[in-house]
């Protein structure tokens, strides 16, 4: 797909002498979902901030659809969609007046039609004429995305989008979310729920420390860093590890029951078939074996310490 | 700027969102300057006017109507422009107005023009209250039309300067308090500086709002302190002042954009 939002050389250094972002390049592709992923304060909101203009660049740039955020910010802004972390609304407002406010400003004409769509597809219908103080955390995050949504952006930026809010929020965000796509629109989000990332995400980007230590695919990041576990369940407990097994790296359960050993899946070999025939060997039968795969939670947790 | 590449539809936007305040808080919007309107009356007007002769020709009833009427003019049009910028700023909803395709110049109309309409509404409200109370005369229409758009476009501005800088409630009433209303007293309100002895009328000639006090009810009665040129000229240069104030904050982001 070609790319819808391109980064180059992308530095902010702020006026109290924090270097936020150093040396950012990154393209954003047309119609996925992409995961921004990184610790607290690592740069992911400077980055979204500074492509949406809430934040001056020090140097680089930015082009979105082509245009540049600077030189032509009005058709650049005009294809976004912000959701911001913090819960900011006019609380003094209705639903349906903030709404058809957040249209205007960013220069479409009014069209009823659509804030209704928009405002049903988000449970916020019944609620329409009520003020915005009235309603709940999570209805107010509704409402945050409604006003995004308003002039109908091509790409959508979430940041942080579920965080605080219950699990039937979260999970109507993602089907949204879903549907956007499906509808062709790009979505940037960041988020601290790494299991979000996993679940929706086409590609995931690590930022840490203000540089991108990772771009990847999510299901090739999986594949290339994720570890796998054979856990075999023995028939008869073991008292300790007999030392003919020691060069595979066990792990033996404090009951005794089971053995567990960790592989890499980027690796020539797994070991596994070498282990099963020393354990044949050495006369301990098992009854049962299951694998699992490290989610992308170990994968980042493993990254960002690996950079530290 | 090319108007028609204009995004009139963010500008129209601000406007009638900041107006749409202005009809809900109605009670203290409309009524508030009327009842305080109608007690200066009571007390300048009838209590203290009825013990003071004419003043240029004109009773002292009719003489104070064009300084009540700049008084409310330029604290509706501080308080309306800086609180109507301050507060998105304040609950962080300024992140929309930021992040859309909506220029410097768009934010400036919407808020300043709103802002502007809200304190000729409520000058044109006084200025009938008025009429209920004392005989009214405008010998200049044309001119007082000029003089109220001008100071309320003018000190709207103001006030948008100070919701931009203000980073408190406090500071925001900094200024309208400390400043614009001791100096709007001073100005020549409910007096002619004529009345003032030699020096006092000196020290008052430094004062801006003299200018615009004495240019207003120039186009009321045909007689000023100073010359209408003069508070014409003053009135455009306190106006290009907080223009050019506007334009260096958006140009360097102060208070808006790190």
């Amino acid at each position: 797909m070609p790319p819808i939002i391109s980064i180059s050389g992308l530095s902010k250094v702020y006026a109290s002498g924090l270097h936020a972002l150093k040396d950012i390049d990154l393209t954003i592709a047309k119609g996925e979902i992409f995961a921004l992923l990184g610790p607290n304060g690592a740069g992911k909101t400077t980055l979204i901030s500074i492509v949406c203009g809430l934040v001056r660049a020090s140097s680089g740039t930015v082009t979105v659809d082509g245009h540049d955020i600077t030189g032509d910010y009005r058709e650049a802004r005009r294809a976004i969609g912000l959701v911001p972390q913090e819960l900011t609304t006019d609380a003094f407002e209705t639903v349906w007046a903030t709404t058809s406010f957040s249209r205007g400003l960013f220069g479409m004409k009014a069209d009823p039609a659509h804030i209704e769509r928009v405002l049903r597809d988000l449970s916020l219908w019944d609620k329409k004429d009520s003020r915005i103080m009235t309603l709940s955390g999570g209805m107010k995050r509704r409402v945050l995305i409604a006003k995004a949504l308003s002039h109908e952006p091509r790409i959508l930026f979430l940041d942080e989008p579920t965080a605080g809010v219950d699990v039937e929020l979260r999970q109507d965000m993602w089907r949204l979310v879903r549907k956007l796509r499906d509808q062709g629109v790009t979505i940037i989000l960041t988020t601290h729920y790494i299991d979000e990332a996993e679940e929706m995400a086409d590609r995931v980007g690590v930022i840490r420390k203000g540089r991108i230590i990772l771009v990847e695919e999510k299901a090739e990041l999986m594949r290339k860093l994720g570890k796998k576990q054979l856990t075999l369940q023995l028939q008869n407990p073991l008292p300790a590890l007999p030392d003919e097994l020691a060069l595979h790296g066990l792990a033996l359960s404090a009951d005794g029951q089971e053995l567990v050993y960790t592989y890499d899946t980027k690796g020539e070999r797994t070991g596994i078939t070498t282990l099963l025939t020393d354990l044949t060997a050495a006369g301990i039968p098992f009854r049962d074996l299951s694998t699992s795969q490290s989610s992308l939670e170990d994968i980042f947790v493993d990254l960002v310490r690996e950079q530290a | 700027m090319n108007p028609l590449s204009m995004n009139w539809p963010a500008v129209s936007a601000i406007y009638l969102f900041e107006m749409a305040r202005f009809w809900r808080t109605g009670l203290q919007s409309i009524v508030a300057p009327v009842i305080a309107t109608s007690l200066y009356f009571v007390v300048f007007g009838a209590a203290i006017g009825a013990r003071v002769a004419s003043v240029d020709g004109v009773a002292y009833g009719a003489f104070i109507v064009p300084g009540l009427i700049m008084l409310s003019l330029l604290t509706q049009s501080i308080a309306n422009a800086s609180f109507g910028i301050y507060f998105p700023r304040f609950a962080g909803t300024i992140y929309e107005i930021l992040s859309a395709p909506v220029s410097p110049l768009e934010i400036v109309l919407g808020y300043v023009g709103a802002a502007a309409s809200k304190s000729i509404l409520i000058g044109l409200i006084i200025l009938a209250t008025a009429a209920l109370f004392v005989p009214l005369r405008i010998e200049h229409p044309i001119w007082m039309v000029a003089f109220l758009l001008l100071t309320a476009v003018t000190f709207s501005l103001f006030g948008f300067l100070i919701g931009l800088w203000a980073d408190g409630f406090e500071k925001l009433q900094l200024v309208p308090l400390l400043i614009v209303t001791p100096l709007t007293f001073l100005g020549g309100s409910f007096y002619s500086i004529e009345m003032l002895p030699p020096f006092w009328r000196a020290v008052s000639l430094v004062n801006p709002v003299v200018y615009l006090i004495s240019g207003f009810r120039w186009s009321f009665f045909g007689a000023s302190d100073v010359r209408v040129e003069i508070s014409l000229a003053m009135t455009l240069v306190f106006l290009a002042a907080c223009l050019g104030g506007v334009v260096w904050i958006f140009r360097t982001g102060y208070r808006l954009k790190s």
